[in-house]
């Protein structure tokens, strides 16, 4: 493979892919085939994706919307799905809100997922993704074996497995790298380390350097990169993508980034990391350093950056009315999905409620 | 007609669909080139190329879970796990992935997966080879679970399952793998899954079974029969969905039942069996229902398995009591 990142840089070693700095200064000479017209626009929903995350968490709190999993701080990891061609599968764990977000799946059916309706899960077939797993490291066996299919069917194409740091230390995750490397399958997996398993910090998760060294003792290449680096990002999903569809694969790729905010609605961060520690991670934010990038390319100003939180508010506002305007789903809906065809006794069951509910009981 | 017995007509029903349908390909440990721990998969890999018919590493999780996203693919897959005591390492995948996959994908993702487990106890075989861990699959709202009695059966009950388009758990009762062999029918043809089968009619008591108790309700059925009694003998076939109507008919014409499994009696499918007849047919019983089950005990290696394996005597003894013929001592 003619590889620019992949085996350039050495995880076991720490090694690190970064393109773009904190800073907002691009080495030019690892660039990827990123034009700055589409860093823009990528910029662009990147602010509506955090306006998206925060407005999720806000919802949370006002009692509209149930436990959530932000993803504040990730979201140059999130934009990875961008990089994905219509023919590649995303595999996403809960965590990846803001990747589905870039692949199109509409915000207002993403908040009514939340919302504690399954009909937020209601994707189209034409739609490649999965749905969103809630066992940790459970997903990338999924991904191992869909990708496997597209290989056995002939098709150029791809799946992304996204987890986490915290996925990293579960049995399946190393089956399906396992797999994955034997059956020499078209997969992506990416593990965003964001630095905590809910409270358990990186550090006591693995006493390796890297999670990205692992794909070594699997026999395919890994490479650890700053997730908060939209370029170096965009970078190693399109030649790992490019790799796998061109009959290579699989690869593992490490995004460093920091999760801002708490694992979920239902955490509380402040018992296990200070303020402080937080605040110092706050410089390498991936929204600031690709807006310092495009302000220094003359691309971006203030009112750009005023009209991009304005036009996000405004999608958040909108998918937030279209999610609550949509009509509760029925108690009936329990029984839709469960077989193909509901055997007899479960027929009865349904009939029990129905009944029920006819009879004025059941809860409005 | 061929006479085949449980692990060929299996086969058979495996190579013929593979001819049919060039999506299903079958996985799992040692399942190509040694054709299987049980020789099942013989000879699939030659025919099909190591493609279809793979050697997987040695991960049991892995290979369901794999199964799941082949399936998502378009794939048939059917995956073997070597053992039901091995099974457990692939719960979660199981379980709370491949059963619920259809619910979580609101009707998207209905996955074709076929998981081949052998079962059960009687080949005096180590620790963790022997066991009937049918309840936790039966508990699963979205599994579908099999266990044929005889190789006809074995064979329609898995075109059913292959060509069903959602999640089945294939149990081969390996104790009577090659007990029996009986016609089998090159043709296509499928038994359906969600039947149970009246093996033999009586009148006065019912004894449901599946597996490889259907042989020993048989055996104890005959005794019985020199007893002057007419015992109606049940094979579930399909433990879920479970034809309980079957049995609820049965017993209404009978007054009667005994209920036979391998698995431990509590929270066994009996409970259940015994809990859906309570509710329909309680007052047709003239006795109280009897199970006849493994203890509530862990299964013992070989010296002592045929102790706690029902069999037709224990089945004979069961039924005398539910008949009043024989007290029993409380």
């Amino acid at each position: 493979m003619n590889s620019r990142y992949f085996g350039r840089f050495d995880p076991s070693r720490a090694e690190k892919l970064q393109i773009l700095d904190h800073e907002g200064r691009l080495n030019e000479e690892l660039r990827p085939d990123l034009p700055d017209d589409r860093v823009r626009k990528l910029y662009e929903r990147m602010v509506v994706m955090r306006v998206a995350d925060q407005t999720a968490l806000t919802l949370q709190r006002e009692g509209r919307l149930g436990t959530y999993a932000p993803f504040y701080g990730q979201e140059a990891c999130q934009a990875s799905s961008a990089f994905l061609g219509p023919q590649d599968w995303l595999v996403p764990s809960y965590r990846e809100t803001g990747a589905l977000f870039m692949r199109g799946v509409p915000l207002s059916l993403l908040y009514r997922y939340w919302m504690g309706d399954e009909r937020g899960m209601s994707l189209p077939d034409s739609t490649r993704i999965l749905p969103v797993e809630i066992v940790v490291g459970a997903q990338p066996l999924h991904a191992v074996g869909l990708s496997w299919s597209l290989k056995l069917k002939g098709e150029k194409a791809a799946a992304v497995a996204y987890f986490g740091d915290g996925a990293s230390s579960q049995g399946d995750v190393h089956e399906a790298m396992n797999f994955a490397g034997v059956f020499k399958t078209p997969t992506v997996f990416v593990c965003e380390n964001n630095q905590f398993a809910i409270s358990l910090p990186r550090k006591q998760q693995t006493a390796a350097e890297s999670i990205a060294q692992r794909a070594a003792g699997y026999g395919f290449a890994g490479l650890l990169i700053d997730g908060n680096d939209l370029f170096a990002v965009a970078g190693a999903m399109v030649e790992a993508l490019e790799a796998c569809r061109g009959g290579g694969g699989p690869f593992l790729i490490e995004m460093l980034t920091y999760r801002y905010g708490p694992h979920t609605s239902s955490d509380d961060p402040t018992k296990y990391r200070t303020a402080e520690e937080v605040e110092s991670q706050k410089p390498f934010d991936p929204l600031l350093r690709l807006r310092r990038y495009l302000e220094s390319k003359g691309l971006w100003t203030d009112a750009d950056e005023a009209a991009a939180l304005e036009a996000g508010r405004l999608e958040a506002e909108r998918a937030i009315t279209a999610a609550e305007a949509m009509a509760p789903p029925s108690p009936m809906d329990i029984f839709s999905h469960t077989r193909k065809s509901a055997p007899a006794y479960v027929e009865r069951q349904k009939a029990e409620l129905a009944d029920h509910l006819q009879r004025g009981g059941g809860h409005a | 007609m061929p006479k085949l017995n449980m692990v060929s007509a299996i086969n058979l029903a495996l190579d013929q669909e593979m001819a049919r349908n060039d999506r299903v390909m079958v996985l799992g440990e040692d399942v190509g080139r040694e054709g299987g721990v049980f020789r099942v998969t013989d000879g699939l890999q030659a025919k099909y190329g190591p493609a279809r018919v793979v050697d997987t590493p040695l991960a049991e999780s892995a290979i369901v879970g794999v199964s799941l996203g082949l399936a998502a693919g378009g794939m048939v897959p059917v995956a073997e796990i070597q053992f039901e005591g091995f099974l457990y390492v692939a719960m979660d995948q199981l379980l709370n992935q491949l059963a619920r996959y259809r619910t979580r994908s609101q009707g998207r993702f209905s996955l074709g997966v076929v998981v081949r487990v052998p079962w059960g106890g009687g080949i005096h075989a180590p620790e963790m080879h022997s066991d009937s861990p049918e309840t936790v699959l039966v508990h699963s709202p979205g599994l579908t679970v099999v266990q044929p009695s005889n190789p006809f059966d074995a064979k329609g009950l898995m075109l059913s399952a292959l060509r069903l388009g959602e999640p089945v758990v294939f149990c081969e009762p390996k104790r009577i793998y090659r007990a029996v062999k009986m016609e089998v029918p090159e043709e296509d043809y499928t038994v359906p899954i969600g039947k149970a089968k009246t093996v033999a009619e009586g009148t006065d008591l019912t004894i449901v079974a599946w597996g490889a108790m259907v042989r020993e309700a048989v055996n104890a059925r005959k005794e019985l029969e020199t007893l002057g009694h007419s015992a109606e003998v049940i094979d579930l076939r399909t433990l879920s969905p479970m034809d309980s109507q079957a049995v609820i008919e049965s017993v209404r014409k009978t007054g009667r039942l005994v209920i036979v499994h391998e698995a431990p009696r509590t929270l066994g499918l009996g409970a259940e069996i015994a809990a859906r007849v309570a509710e329909e047919a309680l007052t047709s019983l003239l006795a109280p229902i009897e199970r006849v089950t493994g203890f509530d005990t862990f299964m013992p290696l070989g010296l002592l398995e045929e102790h706690y394996l029902p069999d037709a005597g224990r089945i004979t003894a069961a039924a005398k009591k539910a008949l009043g013929v024989e007290r029993v001592a409380a």
